[in-house]
This record gives C-alpha cells, sequence and structure tokens, in this order.
C-alpha cells in the first residue's frame, strides 16, 4: 500500500563515518509530480543523504527504492540513468559555450559520427517552450543573466529526461523577481509530473512552493510533515531544536559621527576590461549598520577588497575616523580600525590547516601581547584562544587544538567573527557573513552585528540576502553594475521595489549628496 | 557535528600512533623497505649469486663507516633543510644546487685569496659560503616576489648561470686553479673545517654545525611569528594576505635563508677535510651540475619536510649510499643505489596516501578496541585531499 505513489524511496538509510553518523536511520520519501523540500542546518546531513542517493556513498544500511524495486546506485552514472538529475548551487556550464552547446554536452546526438545540432535544437526548443523557460539556445552562457543560466541547468536535467529533479539552494543566487520566476517554474515542473526534490533553509520559499518537508537535525530525521498542516516557526523549531526568533530585535539606531568616508572610488576589474566599481562614494557612521544590497558580481567584492587593501583602487580616497588610509597595507588599516568578515571564509578568513587557537591570533600575533622579540607565547595564545572559544562559543572537537579544517561551517565563521569583533575595531566590514549558514547560526551572527552597532561601531555589511538586507541593516545602498544606484531606508521599501534597484530597472543619482557635502 | 564531543578529549594523553608525526615517519618507512626490496630485485636480476652479499653490503655497509656516513650527510642535510624550509612557505627551491656551488665558491675564494689569522679563516671561510648562496637564493626570491615569476623557473637558471659563472671563475683564477690536474688546489689545512678526531673516518664538525641548524630552523618554524607567518603563507597564502602579513618581503627572507643554507652546504663541503679523493677540498670545473643541491630535494621530500625529519632522511640517504659504493666489492655498479634512491622517492611520493593508510588502520583498531571515538579522525579525508592537492600542486609545478 504504501510505495504505490512513491516513485523515490530512501528507506532507513544510515551513513557513518568514523567517529561520526552523518545520516542515522532516515527514511525520505519522494511521491510523484509532488515538491518535496529538505531542510536542516548545516551538518545536518542533506549533503549527505544526497550523496547516498547519488551513488558518491554506500550507505552502511537501508535501501533506495524507486517505484517499488531497490536499486543499487553505485556512481552518479546510475542515478542518471534512474532519471536522477540536479541543479547544483553552482552551475556547471561553459562560459564560451551556447545554451545549446550547455544542453547537449555529454549526451551529444550524433549522425554518422557527426554532431546533429538540429534534432537537439528541436528538442531544447520544444522543452522551453513546454514549461515555460524562454531560454535562446543560441545565446552565449557569459551573456546571460544567472536566472537564465539556471533555466540551462534545468533545462539540461530535462533534456536527459530526468524525472527526479534535485534543486541545491537554488534561490541563493537569483533576484526577488527571478525567485518568483524560479518558483513558478518549479510548479509547473511539478504540474507536468516531474518529482522535485528541493534543498534550502529559507522557510518562505518552502512555505509557497513544497508540497510536504522532510527536516533533518544532527544526521537524525526530524519528520515530514504537510506544508499545508504547518507553520514557519514550526518548522524552524523542527530543524534547530528551539524556539528561534525569526524577526530580527533591534532598536532604533543612534548614528554617530561618521567613520568611514569613501569617496570617488573606482576599482579596476579583474574579469572583464570595464571597471568593476564605478566613481563611489558614502559614508558609514558610528552607531549604523549600512547594507550594500545587490545581486552577485556588481562590483561588493571589489569594493570591499580595495577598502580592506587587498586591491589596489584606481582613484578614490579613503578615511577612517578622518585619517586618510588610501594608500596604506592591509596591517596599517587593520591597525588604523577595520576589521573585516571576509566573503570567502575558507580562502581569506582562515587558515584551514592551522589550529582554532592559531586562527584566532591571525590578526594580532605580532602584537606585544601574543610575542616577545619574535617569540610566540604560546600561553597567552591558549588564554586567549580559551576565553574566545568560551565567550563566543566556538564549539570543535578538541578545543584550541582543533585543526580549523575538521569544524563545521558555522563555527569556523564564529571564529572567524569571534577574532575580528574581539579585535580593537572602529569599523566592522561584514561580507555575507550568513552565506551558507543555518538558521540557528545567522541568528546568532545578526545578534552580533547589532550588538557591535550598539556598542558604537560602524558596520558595514554586504548582503545577498534580501531579508537580511531588510531586517538587519539601518541604510541599504544598493549597487548594479558598479555603482550605488539608491539609498534606501528599510524600514520604508519593499522587496519589489528593491528589486527594482537590484536589476537596474530603477535608478536614483545618490553621488551628489556626497559630491556635494 | 563533532560538537557534542566538546573538548573533553583535549586532555587525553595522545597515544604514539594518534600522531601525526608518527604516521609519517612509518610511511617513510614503508617507502624504503619497498625500495629496498626493489634494489633487491634489480640485484638479484642483474647477479643473482652475489645478490644476497651485495644486499648485505648495501643494508650494513654503512654501519662499519658510520663517521664516513655523517660526513657525506653534512652537505645533503644542508640542502634538504634548504629545499624542505622553502617548502613550508609553499616555495619550491629547485636552485640549491646554484646556490651551493655559490656557497662552495665563495668559500674558496675565501680560503685562498684572504689573508687572515688561521684560527678564524676557516669560519669566515663558511660565513663566505654562506653569503655566496644567499645571494643567489635572493635573485630568484626577488624575481617571484616583484614580478611573480615562478621561482622554479628562474632557480633551474640560475643553477646553470652559478654552475658556468664558479667554473669560469675557477679557471680564469691561477692561484686556485691548477690547469694540468683540471682542478684546483686544496684547500690549505688552517681553512680546512676542524675534524672531529675519530680515527678512520672524516667525520668533521660540519655535521655538528648542520645539526644545529636543523634543530634552530625547527625552532624558527614552530615558535616565532616568522615561521608562523611562513607556515600560514604555504597553507594559505590569501590569508596570510588578509591578515597582513608583509607576504613579498616574507618570499624574499624565505629565499635568502634557503640560500644561506645551501651556501653553507657547499662550504660544509669543500672545506671539509677527507681522506677520499676528489670528495672535498677542490673544485672541478667540468660543467656539471652540483648533485647535492638535487639530492637535497629528495632529502626534503623523504623527511617531510621536516626539520627533524630531513637529518634523519639525509643520514638513512648518506648511509645507504655508502652501502651502494661498498656493493661495488662484490661487482655492482654503484648506480643500483641511485636506483634504490630513486624509488624510495617515488615511494615516498605516495606517503600522503600511506600515511592516512596507516592512521586509518590504527584508528579502526582504536575504535575497536575501546570504541574511543576521536574526532580528528573524520578529517583523514580531508587531511588525504588537502595532501594529494599539495602533492598534485608540487608536481605541476615540477612540470613547469
Amino acid at each position: 500500500m504504501e510505495n504505490e505513489n512513491y516513485i523515490i524511496e530512501m528507506l532507513n538509510i544510515t551513513k557513518e563515518f568514523p567517529g561520526i553518523v552523518a545520516n542515522d536511520n532516515i527514511t525520505l520519501r519522494l511521491k510523484k509530480g509532488e515538491i518535496h523540500a529538505l531542510l536542516g542546518e548545516n551538518g545536518a546531513g542533506k549533503s549527505t543523504l544526497m550523496s547516498v542517493l547519488f551513488g558518491l556513498y554506500q550507505p552502511e544500511k537501508g535501501e533506495i527504492r524507486k517505484n517499488g524495486e531497490v536499486v543499487k546506485i553505485n556512481n552518479p552514472n546510475d542515478a542518471n540513468d534512474l532519471g536522477i538529475g540536479m541543479v547544483h548551487q553552482h552551475f556547471r556550464l561553459v562560459e564560451v559555450f551556447t545554451v545549446l552547446e550547455n544542453i547537449i554536452l555529454g549526451v551529444e546526438p550524433t549522425k554518422n559520427g557527426f554532431l546533429n545540432m538540429d534534432e537537439a535544437r528541436k528538442k531544447v526548443v520544444e522543452l522551453s517552450e513546454r514549461y515555460g523557460l524562454k531560454v535562446d539556445p543560441d545565446a552565449l552562457i557569459e551573456d546571460i543573466s544567472v536566472g537564465m543560466q539556471q533555466r540551462v541547468e534545468i533545462l539540461k536535467m530535462l533534456y536527459r529526461d530526468n524525472e527526479i529533479l534535485i534543486f541545491d539552494e537554488p534561490t541563493a543566487v537569483l533576484t526577488p523577481q527571478e525567485i518568483h520566476e524560479l518558483l513558478q517554474i518549479m510548479k509547473g515542473l511539478a504540474n507536468e509530473g516531474k518529482s522535485i526534490l528541493f534543498i534550502s533553509h529559507k522557510l518562505n520559499e518552502i512555505m509557497e512552493v513544497a508540497d510536504r518537508c522532510t527536516v533533518l537535525r544532527k544526521g537524525k530525521c526530524m519528520g515530514t510533515v504537510d506544508i499545508k498542516d504547518t507553520t514557519k516557526e514550526e518548522l524552524s523549531r523542527m530543524m534547530v531544536g528551539r524556539e528561534v526568533s525569526l524577526k530580527v530585535d533591534k532598536k532604533e539606531s543612534q548614528p554617530g559621527e561618521v567613520v568611514l568616508s569613501i569617496r570617488n572610488m573606482t576599482v579596476p576589474s579583474k574579469i572583464h576590461k570595464n571597471n568593476a566599481v564605478r566613481d563611489v562614494s558614502f559614508d558609514v557612521r558610528r552607531g549604523e549598520i549600512v547594507c550594500i544590497a545587490g545581486i552577485d558580481g556588481n562590483g561588493q567584492t571589489e569594493l570591499v577588497q580595495a577598502l580592506t587593501g587587498l586591491e589596489k583602487m584606481l582613484t578614490g580616497s579613503i578615511n577612517i575616523c578622518g585619517k586618510d588610509i588610501s594608500k596604506a597595507s592591509v596591517r596599517e588599516r587593520s591597525i588604523a580600525g577595520i576589521s573585516h568578515i571576509p566573503e570567502d571564509r575558507q580562502k581569506y578568513g582562515l587558515v584551514l590547516d592551522y589550529t582554532l587557537e592559531e586562527n584566532l591570533v591571525l590578526q594580532r600575533y605580532w602584537q606585544p601581547q601574543f610575542q616577545n622579540k619574535g617569540f610566540i607565547k604560546f600561553d597567552e595564545v591558549r588564554k586567549y584562544a580559551l576565553r574566545l572559544i568560551d565567550k563566543f562559543d566556538i564549539r570543535s572537537g578538541q578545543g584550541p587544538v582543533t585543526i580549523v579544517r575538521s569544524m563545521s561551517g558555522g563555527n569556523q565563521q564564529k571564529a572567524i567573527i569571534a577574532r575580528e569583533m574581539d579585535k580593537d575595531h572602529e569599523l566592522l566590514v561584514a561580507v555575507q557573513p550568513t552565506r551558507g549558514l543555518d538558521v540557528g547560526a545567522i541568528e546568532y551572527i545578526h545578534k552580533m552585528l547589532i550588538e557591535g552597532r550598539d556598542s558604537g561601531k560602524a558596520v558595514l555589511l554586504v548582503s545577498l540576502e534580501l531579508d537580511e538586507v531588510l531586517n538587519v541593516s539601518d541604510r541599504i545602498l544598493v549597487m548594479y553594475e558598479g555603482e550605488i544606484v539608491g539609498e534606501l531606508d528599510p524600514n520604508k521599501t519593499t522587496d519589489e521595489e528593491l528589486g527594482l534597484y537590484m536589476s537596474g530597472a530603477k535608478r536614483d543619482d545618490v553621488k551628489e549628496i556626497y559630491n556635494a557635502g | 557535528m563533532q560538537d557534542k564531543n566538546g573538548m573533553n578529549s583535549k586532555n587525553e594523553k595522545k597515544k604514539i600512533t594518534e600522531i601525526k608525526g608518527f604516521s609519517s615517519f612509518t610511511s617513510a618507512l614503508m617507502a624504503i623497505v619497498i625500495g629496498l626490496l626493489f634494489g633487491f630485485i634489480v640485484m638479484l636480476l642483474a647477479n643473482p649469486s652475489n645478490a644476497v652479499a651485495g644486499f648485505r653490503y648495501v643494508l650494513l655497509g654503512g654501519l662499519s663507516r658510520f663517521g664516513d656516513v655523517l660526513y657525506f650527510a653534512t652537505p645533503i642535510l644542508m640542502t634538504g633543510l634548504s629545499v624542505a624550509f622553502a617548502f613550508k612557505m609553499g616555495l619550491f627551491n629547485i636552485g640549491a644546487s646554484g646556490q651551493y656551488t655559490m656557497g662552495m665558491f665563495f668559500a674558496l675564494y675565501v680560503a685562498f685569496m684572504f689573508d687572515l689569522p688561521p684560527s678564524i679563516h676557516w669560519i669566515i671561510a663558511i660565513l663566505a659560503g654562506m653569503l655566496g648562496g644567499m645571494i643567489w637564493g635572493f635573485i630568484p626570491g626577488i624575481f617571484k616576489s616583484l614580478l611573480n615569476v615562478n621561482e622554479v623557473i628562474t632557480s633551474i637558471m640560475t643553477n646553470y648561470i652559478g654552475m658556468y659563472l664558479v667554473d669560469m671563475l675557477i679557471r680564469s683564477n691561477s692561484a686556485m686553479y691548477i690547469p694540468s690536474m683540471t682542478r684546483t688546489q686544496y684547500v690549505p689545512q688552517h681553512v680546512q673545517i676542524r675534524s672531529l678526531g675519530i680515527a678512520g673516518s672524516n667525520v668533521n664538525f660540519g655535521i655538528v654545525f648542520a645539526l644545529i641548524i636543523a634543530v634552530l630552523l625547527y625552532i624558527i618554524l614552530q615558535k616565532t611569528t616568522f615561521g608562523y607567518e611562513l607556515k600560514a603563507t604555504g597553507y594559505n597564502k590569501h590569508a596570510a594576505q588578509y591578515a597582513g602579513m608583509n607576504g613579498k618581503r616574507n618570499i624574499i627572507l624565505t629565499m635568502v635563508i634557503a640560500g644561506a643554507l645551501s651556501g653553507l652546504g657547499g662550504a660544509f663541503a669543500i672545506l671539509a677535510p677527507s681522506e677520499i679523493a676528489g670528495s672535498s677540498m677542490t673544485y672541478e670545473p667540468i660543467n656539471v651540475i652540483a648533485a647535492n643541491g638535487f639530492n637535497g630535494i629528495a632529502v626534503a621530500l623523504l623527511g617531510n619536510s621536516h626539520p627533524i625529519g630531513v637529518i634523519f632522511s639525509a643520514i638513512f640517504i648518506s648511509y645507504i649510499q655508502r652501502g651502494g659504493t661498498l656493493a661495488s666489492l662484490v661487482g655492482y655498479k654503484p648506480e643500483i643505489i641511485d636506483l634504490v634512491i630513486a624509488v624510495i622517492i617515488y615511494f615516498s611520493a605516495f606517503a600522503a596516501i600511506m600515511s592516512s593508510a596507516i592512521r586509518r588502520i590504527f584508528a579502526n583498531r582504536r575504535n575497536k578496541e575501546a570504541l574511543i571515538t576521536e574526532p580528528q579522525i573524520e578529517n583523514i579525508e580531508e587531511d588525504v585531499g588537502s595532501e594529494i592537492e599539495n602533492l598534485e600542486k608540487n608536481s605541476n609545478k615540477e612540470a613547469e
């Protein structure tokens, strides 16, 4: 009785790694034609479970059934043969190929050993129309928007006749308008009989689009619920195991004097010939959180790198508390009062093969507190690390001597935050500080940012997440193609309006304010 | 996920088998065993009747001449440290040969051309050798840091430039060079490094200095802010930049130190008193790049780029080379030992994989014995991943 409707069943899956059970007796049943959300914190076992489904790992216990029959998935090719396809968070497309070429890559139709593009084109156009994907098969990938690229990924799965589609955090890179379109497309796919597994930690989207939701916590299955019978609060409680406030509590900001002042900053791009940041001017004051919103790749990264000294500016000036640091080195800027939570925590923020304590002094090891005549005072480092670990609740296997590589993403981020917030600073630059983190960790980080603000620091937040932009910031600057195109008050704006600025459909002249003043 | 283990395990004393150094030691040992077995097979194929006798010489021959083992280990210990030290910063100092040759030349020049009190002449000569190496390490360093030219390419070129330059300078110097013998004169006795006075061997103070330097390097790497910066840059140069470390300065400094170590190796080699003809005290300008520089790469690899590991691997390689020379008594060519060493190096390049395999075996056994779940074990996969990545990086560099 129970398997008549299920297209894929993962029954009692247990996957252990030495010393840890990543999936503990997890059962996930996907009905034909439904959108099934898979919700869980980072490290809850979502990726492991999907890797099992994809044949990358073999489970110790449990079985996978398709249409009621037990199947053995030994590698990703087996998964593909069973009609399982996946849209990865980071697209796997060849930039200089056309849409069509990307779609047929790996399954090229041939006739007497020659490519037969006509047949492929016919199928792609037909699929694109049927599911309302609106994709031009001859456009080059590098010329089309991120949302369009994602639709190409979807087409790739459809072209391969996949019936089970896995979306791995698909909305992370999209504008609100694009998210809306994607959710419509997903619904359309489900109506056409495709079965969708939707991995996400965004409760709004799950509530909007999913039929059912399976929640994982610490490798265990917390149950599967029907979306129509549940609430966001209940889902987040299942995921985190305690009450989580989804609203950010904060007082009105009390902006003080100007801490950071950027004038006419222009930064060249490494990727294209145009400048990545074009003539940008703005101020950040003590006691306020200024958020730079925008779609990924509109110059935010370069702006921050130029601000923190990792890249050189072409023109412009930067002042911290009245001190010109336009030409200062990274270390000098750090001493001048910049703390920096970098965008890529593993590439910039941490030395993964160092221990936690070594990473916690990464910005301070040269200070007299931690070294004497060039010799590191290891007991001071240990004492300091234990204090930060305790204060910021950084969890790890072996405390201060844990190799950071082995820590979870959330705790790695906590280590960076602990280090940067505890360091003497006037300005905290936080770039996507919650990226890839779960609800509990996000709540914590938002709390820390607001605490920093309330203690009189200036905070410059760069974020791609609309919720974060609207909930945390006191002032929003929208960046589009290297320019600041709007300054908004989070209390007076909406998702839609922000989206229009972010996509370049709407713009104000913000520069004048600063150039005049 | 390992959070729940908390910090309760931090007070437990580590068993020896859990220490990373132990497994890299055992994996080096495995590489050696495999290399020796391979050598034995080659000996069997080459000359079956003498294989056992020859192999006994290879294995045990070094024992009877341990003084000479140390004598020959000194230069490769220094070049090994040179390569290993740069490697910690993520730099591949393939230029150890050139720096070593420059070290020999500077030491020789001071030995012959300067007139100094005998009590300090030899020390000044050693320091001059160090200076020569430093200059030759500085060149690839400055190219790398200011112009981002790959240090592998520049240091290969400096190897040739150094070798030809030294050969030219020596040939044109009538005070040092004896054209009829195509070599320099012997270094005067008062400039030679003092012997340790062990009868029947050539061991001298060079090895003592080399050992002290290895320990010093260990302290620099482990205990100082410079070592901290150096290793951080080697592990992740982006994070080092982010933390405000002066990458350009550190690159130059590292290459200069690496050059100094190789240069000292050259000085220790050429100034050593020796009864083995041609092995010391004189330089032959024969347009050949010094092999001891490349042996340093092998020593550093086998020693896992760890200063203390390098001590053992230098002594081992020297030991087995002595054995190989003795194997010629029963008709084997000494090249067999080069073959064995090559195989050992080849397998120690797999050390990352073997090391994790060994740790896994011990880990499993522990788990079965006492159900102690050590969270560190789950890092193995990532460790292997990163180590393999490193290896690939290095081999790519070599390919360049």
